[in-house]
């Protein structure tokens, strides 16, 4: 099996290319796309330190990310689609008021 | 598994997350994402954990990139043209992120976790083997979570649905643009 270092690299460079994103980038729907990438970086060390320990908690609660992921972008599409229909806009700077 | 599998899975999903935040077409950008979903749910099955590598390729590069592309379609995104940001903005976010990669590898290079590594037990990630903890361990939170989708359901039919009130404030408003 491959050191864990490995992983755990791989992991925070994926994180980091995630927060980048959020900082760089100023379309809602691509920062949304690497908070998803931001997600799945911390779910790889979660499996990969899991899978060392040989407990199947880390894999639990990989299964919990995925669901409240899910759920998280149910709503916040949902919260672009009705910004979008208010303001005609996905630019993040454009967006600066909470009411309308 | 040999290593170089482990590499080239790596390299992979570096390059796609990369593409991510560097493609001025958003559908791009998601394509990116499903590249990088799908290596890491490789690396997942790799690393012994095969329903969860699965559950992420039905789940993720399934079921939400699917939402995505719909709100990507719905919006009618174009390729943005022109300058995406600032600039100092740009060299401050690689910068931080080049930062943040070096304190993530101090701080969970291995010799610091202070834990005990051990061989996997016989069937370790199976199906039978993650239900058992889901259902006993973990029974509440399992609960808890069909009430969290159950809202986020609602909340996101309550979000998306045309307001009328809202459309009668728009229309009221568009006059008074004109006039002014």
């Amino acid at each position: 099996m491959i050191p864990l270092t490995y992983m755990m690299s791989l992991s925070a460079i994926i994180f980091a290319i995630g927060v980048a994103g959020v900082i760089i980038r100023r379309n809602i729907l691509v920062m949304y796309m690497s908070i998803e990438l931001m997600l799945n970086a911390v779910n790889l060390a979660f499996v990969a330190i899991g899978s060392r320990l040989g407990s199947m908690d880390g894999q639990v609660i990989v299964f919990f990310v995925m669901t409240v992921a899910a759920a998280e972008s149910a709503v916040g599409l949902g919260i672009i689609i009705s910004s979008f229909r208010n303001r005609d806009t996905v630019h993040a700077d454009d967006l600066t008021l909470m009411r309308w | 598994m040999p290593p170089f599998v482990y590499i080239f899975l790596g390299a992979l999903a570096i390059v796609s997350a990369l593409g991510v935040v560097v493609q001025r077409n958003p559908i791009h950008s998601l394509l990116s994402l499903i590249g990088t979903l799908l290596t890491v749910a490789l690396l997942f099955i790799a690393e012994d954990a095969v329903v969860v590598g699965f559950l992420q390729i039905i789940v993720y590069a399934g079921a939400i990139m699917v939402l995505f592309l719909f709100v990507i379609w719905l919006l009618n995104l174009q390729v943005e043209t022109g300058p995406t940001g600032h600039l100092a903005l740009k060299i401050f976010g690689w910068l931080g992120a080049a930062l943040l990669v070096t304190e993530l590898f101090f701080i969970l290079a291995p010799p610091h976790l202070q834990v005990k590594f051990t061989h996997e037990p016989a069937g370790y990630g199976s199906l039978a083997s993650l239900a058992g903890k889901l259902f006993t361990d973990y029974l509440v939170a399992f609960e808890v979570t069909s009430v969290l989708l159950l809202a986020a359901v609602v909340g996101a039919v309550a979000l998306a649905r045309r307001i009328p009130a809202a459309e009668e404030f728009r229309d009221v408003k568009e006059p008074e643009k004109i006039a002014s």
